[in-house]
This record gives structure tokens, C-alpha cells and sequence, in this order.
């Protein structure tokens, strides 16, 4: 994946004289003393990071942490103070007013924000359509790609509404489809679900996921939660003080926090939503094949002293389960059969999760589970690994570090 | 106390008499500007029919504030059209009219200057403070000395007069758009201009409208007074009843100056109020 958004060296100075409060951070200030001294709010210092094409990267922290001045400055709503910011090859902090409000008309799918910011005046539609019309775009063509958006979003049949009569869900949606209407490919979201309840919130995320996997927009979303973070994130940038002080995927910050603050904060975290099947399942040892006879089947089971196998074909396409009992009384009762062909009534369907299917959904798979283990596929059923009780229970543990690819 | 007097009135005095000398061609501009604009809308106003203007009246009365203020309305303008005052309420109404025609073009544009820059509003915070402290009567004296006696300086001291709540209320309403939505604009790339008309201004609108209300109310108040600098209208016959001690008719003007204002203000709250369905 090319990088799309890449900001070097960032900082920002809420004051008169930015330079000598970098100046000052330079020679080991820290932002209090600087607060204290020349009475200037350092927002961000010297942060580096790049962002992917049409990944959702997370700026997480806590309040005051600098997350939404950091994301308001790389559509320059705030001036840095110094330091590069690269959108496609495009340095925006060289970028004069005109220029500036181009490149936003032309990069940006505007700016969804926690209160959703939809003007109350104009009804859903005419908010959806609002981007576009700022851009000059004729009334018919507008209309028309607003509604198409509407559609996507779910808010159909509420075209004609206004703000007042819309929960904050679907006034959230709004927000969305406006940015969506804009034919650009970076989505800026400011605690975008924040202000809304936890069961709505949910779903947005759900939703927003499923629509980033249709629109494929590159996002950058703020937020001081961690859960959400870590549930949309492709990538994470923690944030402390005006810094970036850890950025990775969810299993990377969770397994190797970078420091006792960030280990702080994932020690809360609920690991069975963060964790997958694919960081803790187990390579499978042995698997029977179709071809193979009942007995030779009966032969592998036995040399792993297992109760039954999984049986996969030899593109290894999961088939099912084979139960060792049910085998060897079939075997019995056709003695005197050579050879002795596999009898499909023996395999039996199993439960089976993917790769990135969290923690949660497979404990609950395996709950149901009649007998053997869980089998881990990948989207086109070929078997990529095995859960059993034992690395289940060890990946719920605190101490549990999964091992992550690389190390 | 002091052997010595600040000649505080010989300044203004001496500044007053050179504007009128050096700036009379400006004067007599605005004057006739003046002039026509209350003209016309007293003449267009008085060549229908009063029971025509009533209904229209009553109708815009209906339309903007419902039913029941039509027949508040409907109801208070037979009553003047009755004892006779129908001509000096239309002319108050021109009068009002155009004061309020040139609030709004000179107080919006000053509100939203003063929205945008700290710097203006600074600056125009304490004349507007002035303007609203200094009691009514002393803004007739330099409209008299500018523009002599008659309906044009009655017109210029209400337009002054009412200047002020238009000014303050758009620069609050567009200040009290809520951040978010300005920084949306300049997201999606907004210009100014466009930030201003499809934004600020829309959002702003209810506070804007409560401020042209707030300057009618006070126009009319003005209007009134103004009669005593020739202004005629309603404040003529309410200047006439003092004069005389009638105490009859001074009333009967009186209440049609209510009943005017009831009108005006029922009207304008209803902009306010009113959403485009």
C-alpha cells in the first residue's frame, strides 16, 4: 500500500511567537514549563507518522492529548508551526488560501464531527449535497448523487427531514453521507461517534466499516476510546502530551506496549474484542484426506492419540470432522471389505471461524461446539490453523503475549 | 471649581457647522433620497382603497403571526380607519418603513463586519453603547441642523436611533454559530463568501430577525417623537392633544400607535419564528 498522507517533524503552538516555545521544547522544556514561561499552548510537538491508502488510522488519547488539533492541522483548520505535511506528493503547509481550499475541495470528503455539525436550516438532502454545491456542482447532478449516498447510508425515505426531527444516529449519518458525497478519498472523523448512545455507537461501527470495505476512503479517525479504536484501526497512533507515543495494529500495542502508560491502558482493555483467531490458533498437525481409506484415517488419529480429525481436501478446503469411535465401529462392521472406501455419512459439519474473527465470537463458537476442535479458515475455506481449549483459555489470560509476525 | 470651561459644546457645535457646509452636496442627496422613498410609500400606500390595505395588512398579519393576531390586527386598523386617523398611520408607517429600509442596508453589513474582526467590534461596542444611551430627544437637534425641519430629519434621527439593535444582534448571531459548523465549511473548502450566505447568515437568522424586530420597536418609538421636528404622521396628533390638552385625541393617536405596533412587532416576531416549510 502506497502512503498517502505522510506528515513530518509536526508541531504546533497555540500563542504569539511559536518559534521560541519550539525553541524552548528543544532545549528540554517540557509543555508546562513552556505554558508557565511565555504563557503559549503547546497542541502538537515534532510529530511523525505516515498514513496508508484506504486504511482507517486511529489517533487515540485522552483529553488534551493534542488528537484533534493534530487532525485539524493536516486539513490545515489549524496553521502548524512547523514542520511537512505530504498529501500525495503535495506539501499543504506551502499551499496559500486559494490553493488550500482547491486541495480540500479536491482530497477531502470534508469533516465528520462529534456533534455532527449538520446545518439545521436545510433538510437532509440539501445537507448531503452540501459539499458538492460549495464546489459549483449543477443542482440535477447533485441531487442526484445525494440521494445515491442516502441510500448507502440508510436514510432513505428521510430526504425531506430536517436536523430537528432526526436522532443523533441518523444525524450522525448525515454528517457521514455529506463527507461521502464529495467525490474524495480523505475522510477526516472527530469523535464521531462519541456523543452518541452505546448501542447506536456500535452499530455506526459496524456500519462504518462495511462501508469503508465498499468506498475504500483513506480515514482519519480521532478518539479518546479505546475499544473503538482498536475495534476500526487499521493502525493506531496513541497519543500523550502533543506526542505520538506508540503507533501499531491493535495486537502490536497490545502485545508490546511501548511504555508503562501505554500498558496502563491496555491492561483494561477487553482482549477477547482485540484479539483474533489468527494470532492464537495453532498449526494443524495432521489432517485426513478423502482419498484416504477409513483405516488409513483411523492410523493418523490413533499416532496423535486424538478423539477424532479434521478432513480437508487436498487443496485443503475444509471438509469436516471425522469422529475416531464412529470410524472404528465402521471399520468393524466391513471386516471383510478391501478396499474399504471412506463413507461420507462419517464426516460430520463443523463450526469454524476465519482469521480476524475476534476473540469473542469465538468463544462463542466454541460453545457450541459438539466435539474436536475449532478450525480456523481463511475466506475461501482453506484451513489456516486450529483452536483447543487450552489456547483458548492461555489468550484470555493477562499474561498472555501473542507472538507477532516479524519478531 | 475650575476658572476654566472645556468648550465642549462650542466643538460640536463648530464641527456640526462645517459638515454642513463642506459635505451639503451629501446632504441634499440623502435628502431627496429620503424624501421619495416616504413619499412613495406613503402615496402607494394611501392610492389603494383602506379597506384594500387593511385586508392586506391583515392578510401579512395571518400569514406571518396566525389567526388570532389577524383579527387583533384586522380589527385595530377599522378602528383607526374609523375616528379618522387613517392617513397618519399610513404616513408613520412610510416613515418607519424607510428608516428601517436603510437600517437594514447600512446595520447588516456593519453586524457581519463586526462579526468577522474583533478589531470592529471593538471599536463599534462603545459607539453603540453611545448611540443607545443618548437619550432619544438630542439626536432631533443635528438632524435639524443637517437636514432643517420636516420628515426627513425625523426620518434620519429614527434611522440612527434604530441603527444600533440590528448592528449588535447580527454581530451576536453570526458569533453564536456554533464553531463546528464554520469549521465544516472550511472543510468541504467553503469560500468566505459562501461560508458566510449558506452558513453564518441562515444560522444567524432567528438572532438577525430578533434584532429587526427590536429596531422597528424602537423606529416607532422615534417616529413619534420625531413629530416635534415636523415629522408629522400619528406623533403630530399626539404632540397636538399635549399642546392643546385635548385629551381625547392625544388617546385616540396613542392607541393607533399601539395598534401599529402591535401590528409591526406581531409580524416581525414571526419571521423569526417562522421556518420555510
Amino acid at each position: 500500500m502506497e502512503e498517502k498522507i505522510v506528515v513530518k517533524n509536526l508541531s504546533k503552538v497555540f500563542g504569539k511567537n511559536p518559534d521560541k516555545a519550539l525553541k524552548a521544547l528543544k532545549d528540554g522544556k517540557s509543555k508546562d514549563e513552556v505554558l508557565r514561561d511565555q504563557k503559549q499552548m503547546v497542541g502538537v510537538y515534532d510529530v511523525s507518522f505516515s498514513v496508508k491508502t484506504s486504511e482507517i488510522f486511529v489517533l487515540m488519547g485522552l483529553s488534551g492529548s493534542g488528537k484533534s488539533t493534530l487532525q485539524r492541522l493536516i486539513n490545515r483548520l489549524h496553521e502548524p508551526s512547523s514542520g511537512q505535511i505530504i498529501i500525495e506528493g503535495t506539501d499543504i503547509t506551502k499551499l496559500n488560501k486559494k490553493e488550500l481550499r482547491d486541495f480540500r475541495r479536491k482530497h477531502f470528503c470534508g469533516m465528520v464531527f462529534q456533534n455532527f455539525a449538520v446545518l439545521p436550516h436545510r433538510t437532509v438532502l440539501e445537507n448531503v449535497e452540501f459539499g458538492l454545491e460549495l464546489q459549483g456542482a449543477e443542482k440535477e447532478d447533485r441531487r442526484k448523487k445525494a440521494r445515491e449516498i442516502i441510500k448507502i447510508v440508510g436514510l432513505e425515505g428521510n430526504e425531506e427531514s430536517y436536523p430537528s426531527e432526526l436522532s443523533g444516529g441518523m444525524l450522525q449519518r448525515v454528517g457521514l453521507a455529506r463527507g461521502l458525497a464529495v467525490d474524495a478519498d480523505i475522510m477526516l472523523m472527530d469523535e464521531a461517534f462519541s456523543a452518541l448512545d452505546p448501542l447506536i455507537r456500535t452499530q455506526m461501527q459496524d456500519e462504518l466499516l462495511e462501508l469503508q470495505n465498499r468506498m475504500q476512503k483513506t480515514i482519519i479517525f480521532v478518539t479518546h476510546d479505546l475499544d473503538e479504536a482498536f475495534k476500526l484501526g487499521n493502525r493506531i497512533a496513541i497519543m500523550y502530551d502533543g506526542r505520538i507515543i506508540q503507533i501499531g495494529t491493535a495486537e502490536e500495542i497490545i502485545s508490546r506496549p511501548a511504555n508503562d502508560y501505554v500498558k496502563s491502558f491496555v491492561e483494561d482493555m477487553n482482549r477477547a474484542a482485540v484479539l483474533t483467531a489468527g494470532t492464537i490458533m495453532r498449526p494443524v498437525e495432521e489432517t485426513a484426506f478423502p482419498g484416504d481409506g477409513p483405516r488409513t484415517i483411523l492410523r493418523k488419529i490413533r499416532k496423535k492419540g486424538l478423539s477424532g480429525i479434521l478432513m480437508t481436501d487436498t487443496k485443503r478446503e475444509l471438509k469436516g470432522y471425522v469422529r475416531a469411535d464412529e470410524l472404528a465401529e465402521y471399520i468393524n462392521k466391513h471386516k471383510d471389505k478391501e478396499p474399504l472406501p471412506f463413507d461420507n455419512s462419517l464426516l460430520h459439519k463443523t463450526e469454524q471461524v476465519y482469521e480476524n474473527t475476534p476473540l469473542s465470537e469465538v468463544i462463542n463458537k466454541y460453545t457450541g461446539l459438539e466435539f474436536g476442535p475449532l478450525p480456523v479458515t481463511d475466506e475461501n475455506n482453506k484451513l489456516k490453523g486450529v483452536i483447543v481449549k487450552g489456547t483458548l483459555i492461555a489468550a484470555l489470560s493477562e499474561s498472555y503475549r501473542p507472538e507477532v509476525e516479524g519478531e | 471649581m475650575f476658572p476654566y470651561r472645556i468648550p465642549l459644546r462650542d466643538w460640536v457645535t463648530a464641527a456640526v457647522e462645517y459638515l454642513e457646509t463642506e459635505f451639503a452636496f451629501f446632504f441634499d442627496g440623502f435628502s431627496t433620497l429620503i424624501f421619495f422613498l416616504v413619499n412613495n410609500f406613503k402615496d402607494g400606500m394611501l392610492f389603494l382603497h383602506p379597506l384594500v390595505l387593511i385586508i392586506i395588512i391583515t392578510a401579512i398579519t395571518w400569514y406571518m403571526a396566525g389567526w388570532k393576531n389577524s383579527i387583533v390586527a384586522f380589527l385595530g386598523l377599522l378602528l383607526s380607519e374609523n375616528i379618522g386617523l387613517w392617513e397618519p398611520f399610513v404616513e408613520t408607517l412610510a416613515l418607519v418603513l424607510t428608516a428601517e429600509l436603510l437600517v437594514v442596508l447600512l446595520g447588516l453589513p456593519l453586524g457581519i463586519w463586526a462579526a468577522r474582526s474583533d478589531r470592529v467590534n471593538a471599536v463599534m461596542r462603545p459607539i453603540l453603547d453611545f448611540m443607545q444611551t443618548m437619550p432619544a430627544f438630542v439626536y432631533l437637534i443635528p438632524a435639524v441642523m443637517f437636514f432643517g425641519l420636516g420628515l426627513v430629519p425625523g426620518v434620519v434621527a429614527t434611522f440612527v436611533f434604530a441603527l444600533p439593535p440590528l448592528i449588535r444582534l447580527t454581530n451576536l448571531g453570526i458569533r453564536q454559530v456554533p464553531h463546528e459548523l464554520v469549521e465544516a465549511a472550511d472543510a468541504f473548502g467553503a469560500t468566505s463568501t459562501q461560508k458566510l450566505l449558506k452558513v453564518q447568515m441562515p444560522v444567524a437568522k432567528a438572532t438577525i430577525l430578533a434584532g429587526l424586530n427590536q429596531s422597528i420597536m424602537l423606529g416607532l418609538s422615534m417616529v413619534v417623537i420625531a413629530a416635534m421636528i415636523g415629522a408629522g404622521g400619528l406623533g403630530a396628533d399626539v404632540l397636538r392633544g399635549i399642546q392643546r390638552l385635548q385629551v381625547g385625541q392625544g388617546f385616540e393617536a396613542g392607541l393607533v400607535v399601539v395598534i401599529l405596533a402591535i401590528i409591526l412587532d406581531r409580524i416581525t416576531a414571526g419571521f423569526g419564528t417562522r421556518r420555510k416549510s
